[in-house]
């Protein structure tokens, strides 16, 4: 990364009479478009030639940290390693140019990827089927909260539109249930961070279509009531809906379907090592277990005795819950592959030694740190863990300020503020990608940083430091906001 | 242990064991009642090497067949420079992390604010969001918006010239969101005015979703059509092609309130359906009503322009159960694919790709046409893809995959929905034609 800020937009770069393409000659006559149709003024978009164009997304490209320049301890976002060969693979030709309403002849090794992940998925996380449709984790909790409705609809049972959501969850579940339309009921947490079973219990009747959890849960401890809570939800005749967000640690240790979860989603772009992309695209399969199947959304991909086919929506002028549709075709395929390639790669047996792996180092990471940095829950964690900032709160230095403090050694932040259970949480994930080497630099760094806020506060308060750009101002973006350079130039006409 | 990908040597293990007071690796799951632990194994192949994955994924390619494209339905064979894909290779770009820590993350949220500029000057609104999932489900998302959009009324309509996925799409979320949705006739292949005035003035409707090229790729006129929405409070919201606005009059222009579609046609790879992405725009006016990310400017404390994620109230994970969006992600890869792909045509290249994915496909109907055996089936303005009818549809359809060649998506018993971008060329168009 390249600590001085570039910082130029290409609209500045440009000069009309430039151009970065070549096109072959145009020998198919000219038709004009009728004037009605057109538009009165051209797009102001950048006029540049290559070179120029090359140079400024490389110089963007330096301003930016990402896995490959260092360790990335973001907790809940499972930022392992995302490897090279998924890249290779997912840029032939054979998959890439391939139009997604071909026919299905002529895309069997399409169709055989889509299936035969649907059934590793399945296989992974004990689940009867998987829809790889959903193109991101929240739609994959929407696409399962649909299907879950679908259910109790298809009974007639119309009375079933209240979800339980813990106070931990992330903040998607409740917003997906929302956008489902399903009424959010809190579960609260005991104080050892795990699902309170007696606040449960009163919330359960016959309004509740299902009850969503993360497990292991927001602060990286295992739900260990679990078969008492899908006893429980099951019996007022709801549905579990599982959060795949943490899925990562129970490689080889643990499958949602066994511990009695009727739906999952599953977020390919952490546990299945697919790369962020700075935001995306990820991918969020959703799993079910037999008798939910009917209720997959529409285009699925099955086997038959002579390939593999589509099974497609019907076209019916009403609504059916056999035809949901949540997407234009299957998913965003070029992930999916990546995401194949990595589970071929560790296969039956390296798979199941991500879990144990990734769950050693962030407990070896909390046990190293918690005489340092507050530990409000100290027992044995999975993926993951929150400090409650740091021990010695007496110098003013925050979680933020620690945070920011990392990125001048070389590190991206934790996961901060989040969950809401404490006030200075600082949420710490390693995953299994790195080594003990790495893991025991970083937590050098942590002590440093504790060490400093003792002895020189205003340096971690000030932090960063060596970074492209310093603190950023927030409020200023909100209440002013420049979102176009159109506003920005016009902004600065008006100020001048 | 011992995989490229898990750095633990045996005593790195015991070490690290040993550190945290625990005999092995078992006992990490100490907690994990028994009853539920997997014990069993995946099914799943052998670890494969790279050699092996190589071999493996050649043979599965071989089994898809590459095929010159003239299907569209909202997917196009659009060139795509040499230039995207060796800088979208960068992992800087690649392996990070949503931009929430702008000190370390100027380089996406740079590129971001660039996208939203060049997205909002090819729609002619205001503003543009960090991009979408697609298009789809984009235009369910302004659908909601305009759901929420409005006090009182609950319904929204949609033309039947919206292609078939997006209708399925919209069909689902309005089920579970509880909007009711209801279709606007469609005569002579086009959004009858008449009707929709109907509808929209008995009152109820929150918002208008209308196709630019329609699903028969037809260019609609929509003059009067704002103004029908707007006096009765409903939003008038415009589903276009994106590389086609570069010429077309664009959703600004047409009154629209919400602009949004997909930008697959700037260029991406049709990759069996995805990732693509989609855009989302609105007027200033339904700034704070737009869902997904924005990226604005700010300054940071050094006093120098910098960018960062801006108006996030409105974002799910502030709102929780409030939330009237779900969407907490972009697709900035692919945002970034589109920016680079605009940087590169630039101003004159995107015309010059319309202009010739235009000509193209009316060179391309009027050859067939001229041969009797196809009839266009409206007769109306088109842009770059054209329905036709032809009594020997499967024939020719089969013929012409046999001889390498996609010649369309099938519509109907008997008709072809053709489409022709800039990266065909005379002699594929001639051979083509020639199959019929």
């Amino acid at each position: 990364m390249n600590n001085k800020l570039y910082g130029n937009l290409i609209f500045e770069l440009s000069h009309p009479g430039r151009r970065a393409y070549s096109l072959p000659e145009n020998r198919f006559g000219h038709h004009p478009l009728p004037d009605a149709c057109r538009r009165a003024k051209d797009a102001e978009l950048p006029e540049c030639d290559e070179m120029t164009v090359v140079r400024h997304y490389t110089n963007h490209s330096e301003n930016n940290f990402g896995v490959d320049n260092g360790f990335y301890p973001l907790g809940s976002c499972t930022m392992k390693y995302n490897p090279v060969i998924n890249e290779e693979i997912s840029s032939l030709k054979a998959f890439t140019d391939l139009h997604p309403q071909q026919p299905v002849e002529t895309v069997q090794g399409a169709l055989e990827v889509e299936y035969n992940i649907q059934r590793a998925l399945a296989s992974i996380t004990g689940m009867a089927d998987v829809t790889l449709n959903p193109y991101a984790g929240a739609h994959g909790e929407l696409t399962g909260l649909m299907i879950i409705t679908s259910y109790h609809q298809q009974r007639g049972d119309t009375k079933r539109t209240k979800v339980i959501v813990p106070d931990s969850a992330h903040g998607t579940n409740p917003a997906s249930a929302a956008v489902c339309g399903l009424e959010v009921v809190e579960v609260k947490s005991t104080p050892e961070g795990l699902v309170d079973v007696n606040d449960l219990r009163p919330l359960l009747g016959d309004d509740i279509a299902g009850m969503m959890m993360t497990n292991p849960n927001t602060l990286g401890l295992f739900e260990k009531d679990i078969p008492e809570i899908a006893k429980l939800v099951h019996d007022c005749g709801g549905l579990l809906y599982y959060d795949g967000a943490n899925l990562n640690p129970l490689l080889g240790a643990a499958r949602p379907g066994d511990m009695g979860f009727d739906v999952i989603h599953l977020n390919l772009h952490k546990t299945f090592s697919t790369p962020h992309g700075g935001g995306g695209p990820g991918s969020g399969p959703v799993g079910v277990c037999e008798k939910l199947i009917p209720f997959l959304p529409k285009p699925h991909v099955i086997k038959t005795k002579e390939g593999f086919a589509i099974e497609d929506c019907r076209l019916t002028e009403e609504y059916s819950t056999a035809d949901n549709r949540i997407g234009g075709y299957l998913g965003n395929f070029l992930i999916i592959l990546r995401a194949y390639t990595y589970i071929l790669s560790l296969g039956r047996n390296h798979i199941k030694e991500v879990g144990p792996l990734a769950t050693l180092n962030a407990n070896y990471i909390k046990e190293c740190l918690k005489d340092d940095y507050e530990l409000p829950i100290d027992t044995l964690c999975k993926h993951e863990f929150v400090f409650d900032g740091l021990k010695d709160k007496s110098t003013g230095v925050t979680t933020m300020d620690v945070a920011k403090r990392l990125l001048d050694y070389g590190y991206h932040a934790p996961t901060i503020y989040f969950p809401l259970l404490f006030h200075e949480a600082m949420m710490i994930e390693p995953t299994e990608s790195e080594s003990k080497d790495t893991i025991d630099g970083f937590i050098k760094t942590m002590h440093v940083i504790a060490k400093e806020a003792r002895e020189t506060p205003e340096l971690v308060k000030e932090a960063p430091h060596s970074t492209p750009i310093g603190r950023v101002d927030d409020v200023l973006a909100a209440k002013h906001p420049i979102l176009t350079y159109r506003q920005l130039i016009h902004d600065m006409e008006s100020e001048e | 242990m011992n995989h490229k990908f898990l750095p633990h040597t045996n005593e790195d293990i015991q070490q690290m064991l040993d550190r945290i007071g625990i005999k092995d690796l078992n006992g990490l799951y100490a907690e994990v009642p028994e009853s539920i632990r997997f014990k069993g194994d995946y099914d799943l192949p052998e670890a494969m090497s790279e050699l092996e994955i190589r071999a493996f994924f050649e043979k599965l390619g071989q089994k898809n067949s590459l095929l010159t494209c003239f299907a569209g339905g909202g997917v196009y064979d659009h060139y795509a420079p040499s230039v995207i894909p060796n800088l979208l290779s960068r992992s800087e770009f690649l392996t990070s992390y949503t931009p929430y820590q702008a000190e370390i993350s100027q380089g996406t949220l740079h590129y971001i604010f660039e996208f939203q500029s060049m997205i909002a000057e090819l729609t002619g609104m205001d503003i543009a969001n960090a991009s979408m999932y697609e298009g789809t489900t984009a235009t369910a998302e302004a659908m909601m918006a305009a759901f929420h959009n409005s006090k009182k009324a609950d319904t929204v309509l949609y033309s039947e010239t919206l292609s078939e996925n997006i209708i399925g799409v919209l069909k689902t979320y309005a089920h579970f969101h509880g909007v009711t949705l209801r279709p606007v006739k469609a005569e002579e292949g086009v959004t009858s005015h008449e009707e929709l005035k109907k509808q929209v003035e008995a009152g109820g409707v929150a918002g208008v979703i209308v196709q630019q090229p329609n699903r028969y790729g037809i260019i609609e006129d929509f003059t009067g059509f704002a103004d029908t929405c707007h006096d009765k409070k409903a939003l008038f919201i415009v589903n276009s092609v994106a590389s086609d606005l570069a010429l077309l009059k664009t959703p600004g222009e047409w009154g629209a309130d919400l602009a949004v579609g997909d930008i697959q046609s700037l260029g991406l790879p049709m990759a069996f359906g995805g990732p693509y992405a989609g855009y989302m725009c609105s007027t200033e006016k339904l700034m704070r009503k737009l869902p997904g990310r924005i990226v604005g400017k700010t300054c940071d404390s050094r006093g120098q322009r910098v960018f960062v994620l801006t108006l996030q109230a409105r974002e799910q994970h502030i709102r929780r159960q409030k939330a009237t969006s779900n969407i907490c992600s972009n697709q900035s890869l692919m945002a970034l694919y589109a920016t680079i792909y605009m940087s590169i045509m630039g101003k004159e290249g995107m015309k010059e790709v319309a202009q010739t994915s235009y000509d193209a496909a009316h060179y391309l109907c009027e050859q067939l046409t001229a041969t009797e055996k196809a009839k266009l089936v409206y007769d109306k303005p088109f842009f770059n893809e054209f329905l036709v009818q032809m009594k020997e549809r499967d024939a020719f359809f089969d013929k012409a995959v046999r001889n390498g060649i996609l010649p369309g998506i099938k519509v109907d018993d008997d008709r072809l929905l053709i489409a022709v971008t800039e990266k065909r060329t005379k002699e594929e168009i001639d051979t083509l034609v020639g199959l019929l």
